[in-house]
């Protein structure tokens, strides 16, 4: 499955995912009202030891998720130079960093299933609208099923317009490529209501592993 | 909701998931390459509506901070959700519900121009208008400066608005699902 | 052999009067446009086989079945239950294999999907992950349990897709053109997948050599039955017809 979990046994991994969110909820909300670089600088240590020391994650998983925002970050700091001076700039750097890496770091020892769970006892309170916590996992494990689907058909059809001669992908093909998978969404609709994904009982037991 | 609703849920999820794979097409005269991946997000408000666009788009998120990296150039965890661009992440439920909204209240008449009138509405004005602030509040900016830096992205997104709107007024003829009412014709 | 099928369905379905499958005046349209016309039939054969040209109303009358249609008019009985007030009972009893294995899978793995069905019944963990191993047994799964669903070759997918039917314990089945888009060998495999099966099953295909042990062949056109026989008495006329 594609995902970027990265298997393991250490601590961090056996973490209960939502334990795990909580903290990093807990982050997100705290480092906010830190404002002193030399605590920051800290927690990003502290970060970074769980990460490659105990949870023994390649370095390369941890740049991955930092490389996309290396420039803004960078950008950040140049402009809080010119704006206001590198104390603040540094503040405003770091906070986003140590969120980003953490974020990575739940993201590496938490396998998919363990999140879809937590995302479901989430969802709980939703129940007060009408809407099943059950079918929340259902709905991304769809969405997951579907995107191999997607591109399987967006590839055939690539390819049927290039054996008629067709340079480049046209607009006119994204029409058909829709129709093709909504009429596919409704047959599986008709294939889930046929196995009983109607007649949920009120707590539909977990799901399997992934 | 009926499990066919879910179902168009999951597949517009799964359809900007699959633009996020696309890699970014540099245009000659833009200043930066178009992502397909707000394409998706107005043809979900289009094709599916408000509440069911905006589902998805909610759902796309939860994929994405599960850690399925489907966000273009290969992101995704929860880390994406905190770096100063997120708010642009946030905006997209919103933005595909306002466009559903917009779909709908025209329904009877969806014309190329009613289209192009909710897809610039809710695809780029709600967009901006939930981004740049955020962006400004994450990095300790001014908001004159982030706007600045968003006005880059903006001939892209009108040219995806475009195609958006000639797409769904397409699809809106041979496919209707917003009115969707009985069963529609399937592969079996 | 045929005759301790039809005891073993006849055991499972003891409850409530031994009618199997009934229509009565039965019509159906979607919109405007009339599918099914005035179907009237008893069927308490095991083996039912459904023929006809694309657009007869073959698939309407299969999702009338298991009431994933309820008829514009008329009644359908499956062992007594009306599909139109006792839906859920009757899904529960009739499982259903469409033709795009593609549009049956839900779950992005393998053994996940197969176990869909079964939390949707609310079976326990423990048992569900028992019957989920022994269909993928009886399925030559059982090596791909964790592997994503979409890298199974077509007939790995079909298979799959009757799998997760079956490991429901239904006691009559409905295939809607299960081999239409299989290659011979695989096609080959269904059917003997069918042919298997301890199941009551209705049978809608192009493919009329799956038909010949049948005990029972109707033929659709124009949204009526216009024959129905014996597999002997049905695939040769149905055939000649078609010129
Ligand atoms: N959901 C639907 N909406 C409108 N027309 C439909 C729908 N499903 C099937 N039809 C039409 O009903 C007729 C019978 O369809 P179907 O039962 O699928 O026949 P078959 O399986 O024998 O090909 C066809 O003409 C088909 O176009
Ligand atoms: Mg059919």
């Amino acid at each position: 499955m594609l995902s970027l979990y990265v298997p393991g046994t250490s601590p961090v991994h056996r973490a209960p995912a939502g334990l795990k969110l909580a903290v990093l909820a807990g982050l997100g909300v705290g480092l906010f009202a830190v404002s002193r670089v030399e605590v920051l600088a800290g927690v990003l240590a502290g970060v970074l030891v769980l990460g490659l020391g105990v949870a023994r994650l390649p370095v390369g998983v941890l740049w991955a998720q930092v490389r996309p925002v290396w420039v803004l970050l960078a950008v950040l700091f140049g402009f809080h130079l010119v704006v206001t001076d590198a104390a603040t700039g540094a503040v405003a750097v770091l906070r986003l960093l140590v969120l980003v890496l953490a974020a990575a770091l739940v993201t590496a020892t938490t396998r998919v299933t363990a999140l879809v769970a937590v995302v479901e006892w989430l969802a709980r309170p939703l129940r007060l609208v009408g809407v099943r916590p059950a079918r929340v996992g259902l709905v991304i494990a769809m969405t997951l099923r579907f995107i191999p689907l997607v591109a399987e058909q967006a590839a055939r059809i690539r390819e049927a317009q290039a054996a008629r001669g067709a340079q480049r992908v046209r607009l006119g093909a994204v029409v058909p490529l829709l129709i093709a998978v909504l009429r596919l969404a409704h047959t599986l609709s008709e294939a889930l209501d046929a196995r009983g994904a109607d007649d949920v009982p009120a707590r539909r037991a977990s799901p399997g592993r992934a | 909701m009926r499990t066919r609703d879910l179902a168009y849920v999951a597949l517009f999820a799964a359809i900007v998931a699959v633009l996020g794979l696309v890699p970014p097409v540099p245009v000659s005269g833009l200043p930066v390459p178009i992502t397909a991946q707000t394409l998706g997000v107005m043809l979900a408000g289009s094709v599916l509506g408000a509440r069911r666009g905006g589902l998805a788009l909610l759902v796309f998120l939860a994929v994405v901070a599960v850690g399925v990296p489907v966000l273009s150039g290969g992101r995704g965890g929860l880390g994406v959700f905190v770096g100063p661009s997120a708010g642009y992440l946030y905006s997209w439920p919103v933005a595909a519900f306002v466009i559903g909204w917009l779909t709908q209240l025209c329904w009877r008449r969806y014309t190329l121009a009613w289209a192009l009138v909710a897809n610039l509405l809710g695809g780029i004005v709600v967009v901006y208008a939930i981004g740049i602030p955020f962006t400004s509040l994450f990095g300790d900016l001014p908001l004159a400066a982030s706007a600045t830096g968003a006005l880059a992205f903006v001939p892209g997104d009108l040219v995806k608005a475009a195609a958006a709107s000639v797409v769904a007024v397409a699809v809106r003829r041979a496919y209707p699902v917003i009115e969707a009412p009985t069963r529609r014709a399937t592969a079996g | 052999m045929r005759f301790a099928r039809r005891a073993a369905g006849v055991a499972v379905a003891a409850s409530g009067p031994r009618t199997a499958i009934e229509l009565r005046e039965v019509a159906h349209a979607y919109g405007e446009r009339a599918v099914l016309d005035g179907v009237t039939l008893s069927l308490t054969e095991p083996r039912i086989g459904v023929i006809g040209a694309n657009g007869s109303g073959k698939s309407t009358f299969a999702r009338l079945l298991n009431g994933l249609v309820v008829p514009s008019a008329g009644t359908v009985l499956i062992d007594g239950l009306d599909t139109r007030t006792q839906g859920r009972e009757v899904r529960r009893r009739v499982g259903f294999v469409f033709q795009d294995p593609d549009a049956q899978i839900v779950h992005p793995t393998v053994a996940e999907d197969v176990a869909f069905g079964l939390a949707n019944q609310g079976v326990p963990a423990a048992e569900r992950d028992r019957r989920v191993a022994e269909v993928l047994v009886r399925y030559g799964l059982d090596g791909h349990r964790d592997h994503p669903a979409h890298l199974l070759s077509g007939g790995q997918k079909q298979l799959l897709a009757i799998a997760g039917v079956l490991v429901m314990r239904p006691q009559r089945v409905v295939f809607d053109e299960p081999t239409t888009l299989l290659d011979l060998a695989n096609t080959r495999r269904v059917a003997r997948v069918i042919e298997e099966l301890e199941q009551d099953v209705v049978v809608v295909t192009h493919h009329l050599d799956l038909l010949a042990g049948f005990d029972r062949v109707l033929v659709f056109a124009d949204g009526r039955v216009v024959a129905d026989g014996t597999p002997a008495e049905t695939l040769g006329w149905y055939v000649a017809r078609m010129g």
